[in-house]
């Protein structure tokens, strides 16, 4: 039922199996018909088939914004740059930046924090005058292949320093504040809700509480009882529910486009890493005897694929890698593309306006009209990564704790 | 290359901020709601349960009403029958009782009246004896000249007494 799911949810995406290396499909396809199609085995060629369609998705948007970059190169400075403007507004930045009007800029300073050669360095953003100066030594890059990070500069304040190394940045950036702010978010509401729970059990829930309750089951009863089972998954419910309604919380922040919301937190892939990161050393901790052994040992597979080249351990582990990867991956794929379309219906508008006014203007109402399509789209799918991060999380850690033996039996049973 | 390469920075702070929100809200939020779920969902189990306990017995109760009254009923049916009987038998036994009281009185009568006629016969008997005797005194006084006359009265008073 479980896989099912999976497979309707994500039928778009293992529509773009066909991009997937060939060499990759037919490692994965002769140990597909190795394992006679087992349960697990069955699920984890979903899994990479979904890691492999993020994978080309990525690369597909790299390339579409690689592409205005390099143009922007020949394109006169002043005239308006949509690949620039959308990285600029995908990616992470010093400064929480609101509106440019004119010469006019309005934005938030955010504090520096950087490690140069052990010592810690602080100062505010404010100094770089939005990326235009250089100060103690540092200043921020807006082009080139360092663009974004801070670097530091010869005694002059002109010159890159390239002797130098970067320092290590541990600024409080926009990402960073967004962070802040949607887990003191989390934190209040979800806090909030605990202490009604406890003040008044056994009472019909109210308010905020009765809008979140029903996410809280379905987190319980189609994330963690399917993926996990009946007996192990309230062990998992704290950690599932922390990923679910973070994952949740920051994408539809993401989809305000001013502050407090706007910046593309989950679309960055430190974000998405951490998170997978998490989910990675959950299941390796609580694996079990069984788990391992059908990493390095899978039963019912002929010893030939085991020694002496042992084919299917290297693939079994390469499994647990790709695994938290496609996590990573996907999240950050995902949410990345929807703010890249939604900016560049927005881009529209502008470059046609740069053409002619009146055109711009009439393709404003229809870049609106998509740029509404989108956002209502990017809803849907705010919550529907969400879902797949915690499920996913859920199946994997309810493989890593199976009773494979227990299973078994079930299985002739019914 | 920046969209996807991981910054160090966010990667740290990341780490700490989702860390300690896992934390926070495993402890302070996660905890109580989900123990506060469980508790309301077994509430509602068990007092559906009860409900569903008490429509039982209520239906039992019903029923066990519902025999309570028929025995009743059959109870005093039963008695009526009885009590009817016992009428009918009391009657049945005055009213033998009565017949037998009135042919005693009756027997007893006859009896005495029997007795008494008895009796009325022989007073009878001896005042006709002693009349007879005054009869046969005067007799003799008078008409013991006519020995025919005695002769034929004689037999005729034994024919007389004959009679009685």
């Amino acid at each position: 039922m479980n896989k099912m799911k999976l497979v309707r949810i994500f039928g778009m995406n293992t529509q773009l199996l066909s991009k997937i290396n060939t060499n990759i499909a037919l490692q994965y396809e002769s140990r597909l018909m190795i394992s006679k199609l087992s349960h697990t085995i069955r699920l984890q060629f979903i899994i990479l088939a979904l890691f492999i369609s993020g994978f080309t998705f990525a690369n597909v948007t790299a390339a579409e914004t690689g592409a205005p970059q390099q143009e922007a190169g020949h394109a006169e400075k002043k005239s308006f740059d949509a690949g620039e403007m959308i990285i600029d507004h995908i990616t992470d930045a010093h400064e929480w930046h609101i509106l440019t009007y004119n010469h006019f800029h309005l934005s938030i300073p955010l504090p520096v924090i950087l490690i140069d050669n052990g010592k810690l360095v602080t100062f505010c953003s404010s100094h770089f005058h939005h990326g235009t100066e250089a100060y103690n030594g540092y200043k921020l890059m807006t082009e080139g292949e360092n663009k974004g990070k801070i670097v530091k500069v010869l005694e002059d304040g002109e010159t890159i320093d390239t002797s130098a190394k970067i320092p290590l940045d541990f600024s409080i950036t926009k990402n960073v504040v967004s962070l802040f702010i949607s887990i003191i978010l989390l934190c209040v509401v979800f806090i909030s809700i605990g202490n009604r729970y406890k003040k008044n059990p056994d009472t019909a829930p109210k308010g905020l509480q009765s809008l979140l309750e029903p996410i809280i089951l379905f987190v319980r009863d189609d994330i963690a009882i399917p993926g996990l089972g009946k007996n192990k998954y309230e062990r998992f419910m704290p950690f599932l529910l922390t990923v679910f309604f973070f994952i949740f919380f920051n994408n539809l922040l993401g989809l305000i486009p001013i502050f407090p919301g706007g910046a593309n937190l989950t679309g960055n892939i430190a974000v998405t890493m951490v998170l997978a990161l998490f989910t990675f050393v959950i299941t390796t901790f609580i694996g079990n005897k069984d788990y391992w052994k059908h990493i390095f040992n899978a039963p019912g597979v002929p010893w030939w694929l085991k020694f002496p080249i042992p084919l299917m351990p290297v693939v079994e582990f390469v499994g647990v890698i790709t695994k938290p990867f496609v996590l990573m991956v996907r999240l950050f794929a995902n949410m990345t593309a929807g703010h890249i379309i939604l900016l560049g219906f927005m881009s529209l508008i502008f470059i046609f306006g740069s053409m002619n006014v009146a055109i711009g203007y009439g393709v404003s109402v229809f870049s609106i009209a998509f740029g509404v399509f989108m956002t209502l789209l990017e809803l849907l799918v705010a919550f529907i990564q969400a879902y797949v991060f915690a499920l996913l999380s859920a199946i994997y850690f309810g493989m890593a704790t199976e009773e494979h033996g227990h299973a078994e039996e079930h299985s002739v049973e019914h | 290359m920046q969209l996807v390469t991981p910054g160090i920075g966010l990667l740290f702070w990341m780490l700490v901020s989702f860390s300690l929100v896992l934390f926070v809200l495993g402890k302070y939020a996660w905890k109580p709601i989900m123990k506060g779920i469980h508790q309301r969902e077994d509430t509602i189990e068990k007092a559906l349960e009860a409900a569903n306990e008490a429509k039982k017995e209520m239906l039992k109760l019903k029923a066990g009403n519902e025999q309570l009254l028929r025995d009743a009923k059959d109870e005093r049916d039963a008695l009526m029958r009885d009590a009817r009987k016992l009428k009918e038998a009391i009657l049945d036994d005055a009213r033998q009782k009565a017949n037998e009281e009135a042919e005693r009185i009756i027997e007893n009568a006859r009896e005495n009246i029997q007795f008494e006629k008895m009796a009325a016969i022989n007073e009878l008997k001896n005042q006709i004896a002693s009349i007879s005797i005054e009869i046969a005194e005067k007799l003799i006084g008078k008409e013991l000249e006519n020995k025919e006359q005695q002769q034929q009265l004689t037999e005729k008073l034994l024919n007389e007494v004959k009679i009685n």
